[in-house]
């Protein structure tokens, strides 16, 4: 009953490794949902992660972690019985799978009717050569080099910090429904921080990227470079930067990384479990207007290569491409199993975890906004008096309420229509149902960011990408400590 | 498996690691059981159970070094792990400050500070249900605005750590940890507002009460509906003792020797100065017993101890593990915290602000116009230079009265200029958390709004 899926290297690997395949497998999946559950499934996961790490020059520390486990769930209604066990032996899979069941059974949960399976897999990044496959040596190499462009690019540069993440993901999932995926998931991440002294003063300057990507996707076109000197040039301007203004200004966004704004803004508050249980501040809202008619945002987990793409979520659905808000008008959640089945919605491919250790959730894969007409320089120059954002850190969102909060690495003023003085970083504050409704003018230069970003949400942490065109958001309060301006 | 199963398990794998090559190395072994239960509007939501393991291993040969975790504790497994991590470190750059610790630095005799309760052993699914149903069901009861809850939990974990070195060290300590929240929401006039509360304990006999947790909860979310944003300004800021801990969860990570030797700490170059009033004195303990961030020893097997960080307002000590004090000329002071297969570094133990006399409504009886702060959100903390801007979330102040709450507005600040503007610190010091701070008052910052 296997579907159709591009990749059965995954399965194939659990079978030779762990003589686990489906014959042996479905008869348990089988078994909880003879009892009273309404679904339940097996998740197997072996990952092999791999990470080197340079400071003052040298590459300090290497390390390797191999981890594998199964993680069995059977539903009920809403509840979701849950045991895992880092054995991947049938017998852990049968005892873990009595557990999850006998937590499911305990409840006397109203039935539910299963919701179909989609359509057809993809093959996102089926690699030549897997980046945990390149040699170390190849890896030390580049963060050496690294080193050493940073220190030359800059003399104030004074030291780096420099890392390497490569994992390599195997899973299978085996769900009562008869659905059995495997898929193998490569990524690769570099990460550059530069510190820059003079005189007195010190700063630092991030910037990084990857994707589910061959290793020589680093070297590409000197992409490595870029990333260094990106956050060289961020540690450098931020020792001219002044004090970032306070107060409710317009804030201009630039493209790519920014796109944080939607990851915080809408993205989590759209996430089905919030919707269900009427806890987000976009509770009730789809059909009705909850941004500007410039704005057109989706979720799409199959833009080829990239960091927050996925084959098939981690319950096994196809990943899809959602429109969340059309034209300004809200249009989709995004849905794990359990969720879309009890608001009796479509499956969307957002059913992520961390590892097999945790219970998957409606996630975010790739969130960004649709291009807009207008060119960054005419943003710019629409600007009399405010902020322009290059490059963010991390950000925050209080689903209930709607506030959002995103911290800017690097800024500027716009004074009379033009980018003047770099500002200290400073977070930005909103509110989610409120500021895309704010949103005054969409460039034509969408960028999806370079592939470094992490969310996590109860917990877990899951890879995820962003994106964003230039675009005016007319009234953001901007945390400075410049109260005159 | 018994923890004298799990030493040998270690000590197996260094014979194995120094017939690779390796001339030092040390072992971590972990093992535990987990217990996590969900409970929303009455009903049970989730129940997650499991036994995990895992191990690290970290080989030096000579001045090189490398680190690899695993789970899989077979025999043919371990011996790969171990030739596998001593090739890794054979790319690695030589580092002469890398190695294991002084040997008499280490724990010997390892102390028993009573971190572990059989009682969250033997802790069942169906207790948890019943506390996570009684603290969700004491928030709906206290207040109708009470409409909604993200839920309960209730967790229960227990473990036993095994730290072993081819310095002959071995040590093994269990802990246990049992936890109880609540995240209510409140509605009023078509606006929702969530808030939670917990209690996290080594003893189950010592969890808060349920219901007091539940009505705790209830309250911070019903005090922050009709809440609205400020003018722009520049006013006193007071942080309760939640938001007050961050302030030295900044200050750890600031002290932190690996953030010193990398020069990424606001606090370089200030030993022995005085970054606060003399009546701040900041001291971490590692050897408090029961304690919530107690160990017998730290990740390279050295004994904890109490380090005073900040004395009458004088930066008094950094903190170390074994290589960041090697790379400033320094003793490790039993900081190095270590995640199975991670390399060492540097965290608190329990880190603690000293009570101070006055309480929590006096200080905010002695500001005129200002902010109470009881929940920060983002990351918009520069640890270079200590520049701060967070969002926040509170009570308005006028005339040392709260009169209503304030979101979506942001305070901003510089850490070094926090600290040393401290006014007050309250008298209402609870070891809730590992890091655990009274209220504490701030001058001036500038607090942005509309």
């Amino acid at each position: 009953m296997a579907t159709a899926i591009p990749s059965s290297a995954a399965e194939q690997f659990f079978l030779e490794r762990f003589g686990l395949g489906p014959a042996l497998l479905e008869p348990i999946v089988g078994g909880a949902i003879a009892r009273r559950a309404d679904y339940a499934d097996l998740y197997f996961e072996f990952r092999t992660a791999q990470s080197l790490s340079l400071e003052e020059g040298i590459v300090k520390t290497a390390s390797t972690h191999i981890a594998q486990g199964v993680g069995v769930r059977v539903v009920a209604g809403d509840k979701t019985g849950y045991a895992y066990s880092d054995d991947v032996t049938v017998e852990s899979v049968r005892l873990a799978a009595r557990t999850a069941e006998a937590i499911a059974a305990e409840t006397n949960a109203q039935r539910a009717v299963a919701v179909r399976e989609t359509g057809p897999g993809h093959d996102l990044y089926a690699l030549a050569r897997a980046p945990i496959e390149t040699a170390l040596a190849d890896k030390v190499d580049l963060l050496n080099r690294i080193d050493i462009a940073a220190r030359r690019h800059d003399p104030r540069i004074k030291n780096v910090l420099a890392s390497i993440g490569v994992e390599q993901k195997l899973v299978l999932i085996v769900t009562s429904g008869g659905l059995v995926v495997g898929d193998v998931q490569p990524l690769v991440r570099l990460s550059v921080t530069c510190i820059a002294e003079d005189g007195g003063s010190r700063q630092h300057g991030s910037y990084g990227g990857g994707g589910r990507v061959e290793f020589g996707f680093l070297l590409e076109g000197d992409r490595y470079l870029r990333f260094t000197r990106a956050a060289a040039d961020q540690a450098v301007r931020n020792l001219q930067a002044v004090d970032a203004p306070a107060g409710t200004m317009t804030v201009v966004l630039g493209p790519g990384w920014p796109g944080i704004l939607l990851h915080e803004a809408i993205g989590h508050g759209l996430e089905g479990d919030f919707n269900r249980k009427k806890v987000s501040a976009f509770s009730e809202l789809l059909g009705k207007p909850v941004a500007s008619p410039l704005c057109t945002v989706i979720d799409d987990g199959t833009l080829r290569n990239r960091r927050g793409s996925l084959n098939v979520d981690d319950e096994g659905t196809p990943t899809g491409r959602t429109v969340l808000i059309e034209k300004g008008i809200l249009r989709g959640y995004l849905q794990d199993r359990l969720n879309a089945r009890l608001m009796g919605m479509p499956l969307t491919g957002n059913g992520r975890r961390e590892s097999f250790a945790h219970i998957p959730m409606p996630r975010m894969t790739n969130t960004f906004m649709l291009a807009g007409d207008s060119t960054a320089d005419e943003i710019i120059r629409s600007v009399d008096r405010g902020l322009y954002a290059g490059y963010f850190g991390g950000g925050q969102v209080d689903i209930t309420n709607g506030k959002f909060v995103f911290s800017a690495n690097e800024a500027y003023l716009i004074e009379g229509g033009h980018i003047t003085r770099p500002v200290k970083g400073a977070t930005l504050i909103g509110n989610g149902p409120d500021v895309l409704k704010r949103i005054g003018m969409v460039g034509n230069d969408l960028q999806l960011d370079e592939g470094i970003g992490t969310c996590g949400k109860d917990g877990q942490s899951v890879p995820v990408g962003v994106g964003l065109p230039t675009i005016r958001v007319d009234g953001l309060t901007v945390g400075g400590t410049q109260t005159a301006a | 498996m018994s923890g004298q199963a799990l030493e040998e398990l270690a000590q197996d794998l260094l014979r194995a690691a120094t017939r690779d090559g390796a001339t030092a190395a040390d072992v971590l072994v972990a093992e535990g059981d987990t217990l996590d239960v969900g409970v929303r509007l009455g009903e049970i939501e989730k129940i997650k159970q499991a036994r995990q393991k895992h191990l690290g291993l970290r080989v030096f040969v000579h001045e090189r070094s490398a680190i690899s975790s695993s789970a899989d504790f077979s025999r043919e497994s371990l011996a790969r792990l171990s030739r596998d991590t001593c090739d890794l470190a054979r790319v690695i750059a030589p580092d002469p400050f890398s190695g294991l610790p002084d040997r008499d630095e280490l724990a010997t005799p390892v102390p028993d500070l009573d971190l572990y309760d059989p009682d969250v052993e033997a802790f069942t699914v169906e207790r948890a249900i019943a506390m996570a149903r009684e603290a969700e069901q004491a928030a709906f009861d206290s207040d109708r605005r009470i409409s909604n809850s993200e839920g309960a939990s209730c967790s229960a974990d227990t473990g036993r750590l095994v730290y072993a070195s081819t310095l002959g060290f071995v040590g093994t300590y269990q802990t246990s940890h049992v936890s109880l929240s609540v995240v209510p929401v409140a509605a009023a006039d078509g606006a929702m507002q969530r808030d939670y509360w917990y209690s996290t304990q080594r003893k189950l006999s010592r969890l808060e009460h349920p219901a007091a947790i539940g009505r705790k909860a209830a309250a911070r979310a019903l005090r922050r509906l009709h809440a609205r944003r400020v003018p722009t300004c520049d006013v006193p800021v007071i942080f309760d003792p939640e938001t007050a801990a961050s302030l030295l969860h900044h200050l750890a990570a600031a002290v932190s020797g690996h953030a010193l030797y990398k020069r990424t700490s606001f606090l370089l170059g200030k030993l022995g100065q005085r970054i606060a009033p003399e009546w701040v004195t900041v001291v971490d303990d590692g050897t408090i017993t029961g304690g919530l961030g107690s160990k017998p020893f730290d990740g390279e097997g050295v004994a904890t101890r109490r380090t005073s960080v900040i004395e009458h307002g004088t930066l008094a000590s950094y903190l170390f593990d074994t290589y960041s004090a090697r790379k400033l000329h320094g003793r490790s002071t039993g900081n190095a915290a270590r995640s199975i297969g991670e390399a060492p570094r540097v965290a608190p133990t329990n880190l603690v602000l000293q009570a101070g006399t006055t309480s929590p409504a006096d200080i905010i009886r002695s500001v005129r116009r200002g902010l109470y702060v009881t929940e920060l959100i983002g990351f918009g903390v520069n640890p270079v230079t200590g520049d701060y801007s967070r969002g926040a979330v509170g009570q308005w102040i006028e005339n040392g009265e709260c009169v209503h709450p304030v979101e979506e507005i942001t305070i901003a600040g510089n850490l070094l200029a926090m600290y040393d503007n401290i006014e007050v610190i309250g008298n209402d010091l609870e070891q809730r958390h590992a890091v655990a701070s009274p209220t504490v008052k701030v001058a001036r910052m500038t607090v942005a709004g509309h």
